[in-house]
């Protein structure tokens, strides 16, 4: 046993650093982004945020954490004990068991050189890996819901169970394209098949499959403007209404790393990864160039972070009939037609790059949205004349 | 509606009909709509203007005819103004004041020229709602409502400010400047002046002509 230890340890040890990073920085992560996000949000709503414990305020999410951590653990009289308690713990764990196949640097795709910025390198289904455990924080959700025994909580649990099962298809879907052209499951090896110049980046010629990934991504991480399941106006805190203290902060913690899991993979499915144009592979690279890579990398993650914060403060939330249709009549038709372009290009060996011409396809769909409202906004109109005819309304 | 009931004629150019606004290929696209948003939102965070004021290090001005928490004026002799006439005890709505009246000791030369004073004087500043009616009825303008607004006590006996602690608020406020509007310090109000002859004395209200 521990000679077979030994004998893998140069495998086991780059796996167990990584975990060991994953387990200390999500935690810290997650607080430092409730910190960003407050000073975001009042910097635009023309406030100052946070800036009374430590220069900037930047202690804050120290102090919150200890807050936290002391604050009397309350359990409620009418909640199901058991699953009240695991909920939480299987919200975070979900959300950070989906971080395994997630390269956080650069990771050359021959697996030889270098320090693997990776738990498992080598996963042959990681994006597939990846979708599955995340779609699984649908369970912390619910059971939470339901351990709480409250009609609020379990409303919120019930919608976010409707909108993970609506918004899984179209991020599937979008993700499909990409794969398809990589030819692998692998997320190194898509992100390997970015290499090159700048317009290799998928977001170029997978424009709508990015809109669609973005906008279901979103969805599943239950930030605004999709986030019914815990919407205060109409269901007091969701479906952590009964939860505080430490328990509240696990749900908040997944929910936060389901934010940073969403801009890793972004960044690394359509905006190239690791790759800036004029840096070297990360195959045989020197320590610097894989430093650079990982700078890049985050400085790309970041990118996405802060657009989804400020996402937040730019959109309303969607109503929820609103939400079901964008899935459904929107997002998961443009998703299909995108795959199918896909499918053409690759079955005919067309040049990739003639799929930027799958950027018409939102247009198509908004002029086909737009004329069927106006035309039946020109039949209430006549409804209307009807009525102005009829005479209920008469004129002097 | 029933079919019975006509409504009134209405003048056809008062009628404007509404027609809900097209949408274009732009809008239904929603993506202009949410770049403008996070226009927006960036606008305002690089703008480096916050409104916010930084409260503790920054105070509020206060406009001088706030009413916050009361004062009990001195006078010139630095003796406190009030007569105990009780007329602001009997105003205040909220039953929060509290006077036990004294007559001012004859022999003490210091208070020769006075008939009366508050022996105590509380005020129970939880259950004042700042109305300032006290400031209003009180005829030698003794009590006033200054702009402190930032009362803070750990108890509840805290809050029951006396006489002391009334008079020490008059000090703070004439050492700070911020005297309330209406302050006639140093001066007992016509009411307190003693007429040399009832002659002179302006007629009781009320009485009009025929007094
Ligand atoms: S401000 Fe109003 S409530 Fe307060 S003591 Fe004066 S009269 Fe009473
Ligand atoms: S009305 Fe003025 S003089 Fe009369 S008791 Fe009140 S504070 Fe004193």
């Amino acid at each position: 046993m521990i000679s077979s230890l030994l004998e893998y340890w140069p495998v086991l040890w780059p796996a167990l650093a990584a975990i060991a990073v994953i387990l200390a920085v999500v935690p810290f992560l997650g607080l430092y982004m409730t910190f960003i996000e407050r000073k975001v949000a009042a910097y635009v709503q023309d406030r100052v945020g946070p800036n009374r414990v430590g220069p900037f305020g930047l202690f804050q999410a120290v102090a919150d954490g200890i807050k936290i951590f002391l604050k009397e653990q309350l359990i409620p009289d009418h909640v199901y004990t058991a699953l009240y308690f695991i909920a939480p713990s299987f919200s975070l764990i979900t959300a950070m068991f989906a971080l395994v196949v997630m390269p956080f640097g650069p990771v050359a795709t021959d697996y030889q050189s270098g320090f693997r910025f990776m738990v498992a390198p080598g996963i042959d289904i990681g994006i597939l890996m990846m979708l599955a455990i995340s779609s699984l924080s649908a369970y912390g959700i619910i059971v939470g819901g339901w351990a709480s025994n409250n009609k609020y909580s379990i409303y919120g649990a019930i919608r976010s169970c409707a909108q993970f099962i609506s918004y899984e298809i179209p991020l599937g879907m979008s993700i499909l394209g990409v794969v398809a052209i990589a030819g692998s499951l692998n997320i190194e090896r898509i992100v390997a098949s970015q290499s090159g110049s700048i317009l290799d980046w998928n977001m170029f010629w997978q424009p709508v499959a990015m809109l669609v990934f973005f906008t279901s991504a979103l969805a599943e991480t239950n930030r605004l403007p999709f986030d019914l399941p815990e919407c205060e106006q109409e269901l007091v805190g969701g479906f952590h209404t009964e939860y505080s203290g430490i328990k509240f902060v696990l749900f908040f913690l997944a929910e936060y790393t389901h934010i940073v899991t969403v801009s890793f993979l972004t960044a690394l499915l359509f905006m190239g990864g690791w790759h800036f144009p004029g840096l070297p592979g990360p195959s045989g690279a020197s320590t610097t160039v894989l430093l650079l890579g990982l700078f890049v990398l985050l400085a790309k993650v970041s990118l996405v972070v802060m657009v989804i914060i400020l996402l937040r403060w730019a959109l309303p939330r969607f109503r929820f009939d609103q939400l079901m249709g964008l899935a459904w009549k929107g997002l998961i038709p443009l998703a299909l037609a995108n795959l199918v372009g896909v499918a053409i290009v690759l079955t005919l060996g067309l040049p990739k790059h003639l799929l930027i011409a799958t950027a018409v396809l939102p247009i198509l769909a908004a002029y086909y949205s737009a004329s069927k409202f106006n035309a039946s906004l020109a039949e209430g109109n006549t409804l209307r004349n009807g009525l102005r005819t009829q005479g209920a309304v008469s004129y002097e | 509606m029933s079919e019975s009931q006509t409504n009134p004629p209405v003048k056809k150019k008062t009628v404007k009909w509404g027609e809900a606004p097209k949408l274009s290929v732009l809008d239904a696209l929603y993506l202009p709509a949410i770049a403008s948003g996070l226009a927006t939102a960036v606008r305002h965070a690089v703008s480096g203007k916050p409104t916010t004021r930084q409260y503790p290090e920054v105070e509020p001005e206060i406009p001088p005819n706030y009413r916050g928490v009361h004062r009990l004026n001195r006078d010139e002799a630095g003796r406190v103004k009030c007569v105990a006439c009780y007329m602001c005890q009997t105003a205040c709505p909220a039953n929060c004041i509290e006077i036990i009246a004294a007559p001012a000791p004859k022999d003490d030369p210091h208070w020769k020229d006075r008939d009366k004073f508050p022996a105590t004087f509380t005020i129970d500043e939880l259950r004042c709602i700042y109305c300032g009616m006290c400031e209003e009825a009180c005829p030698v303008d003794a009590i006033e409502l200054t702009s402190v607004y930032d009362l803070t006590g750990m108890t509840r006996e805290e809050m029951v400010f006396d006489k002391e602690k009334l008079l020490s608020v008059f000090d703070q406020t004439v050492k700070s400047g911020r005297d309330p509007v209406r302050t006639n310090r140093g001066k007992l109000g016509p009411a307190s002046e003693v007429s040399p002859t009832a002659k002179d004395a302006p007629p009781p209200p009320g009485r009009g002509k025929r007094g």
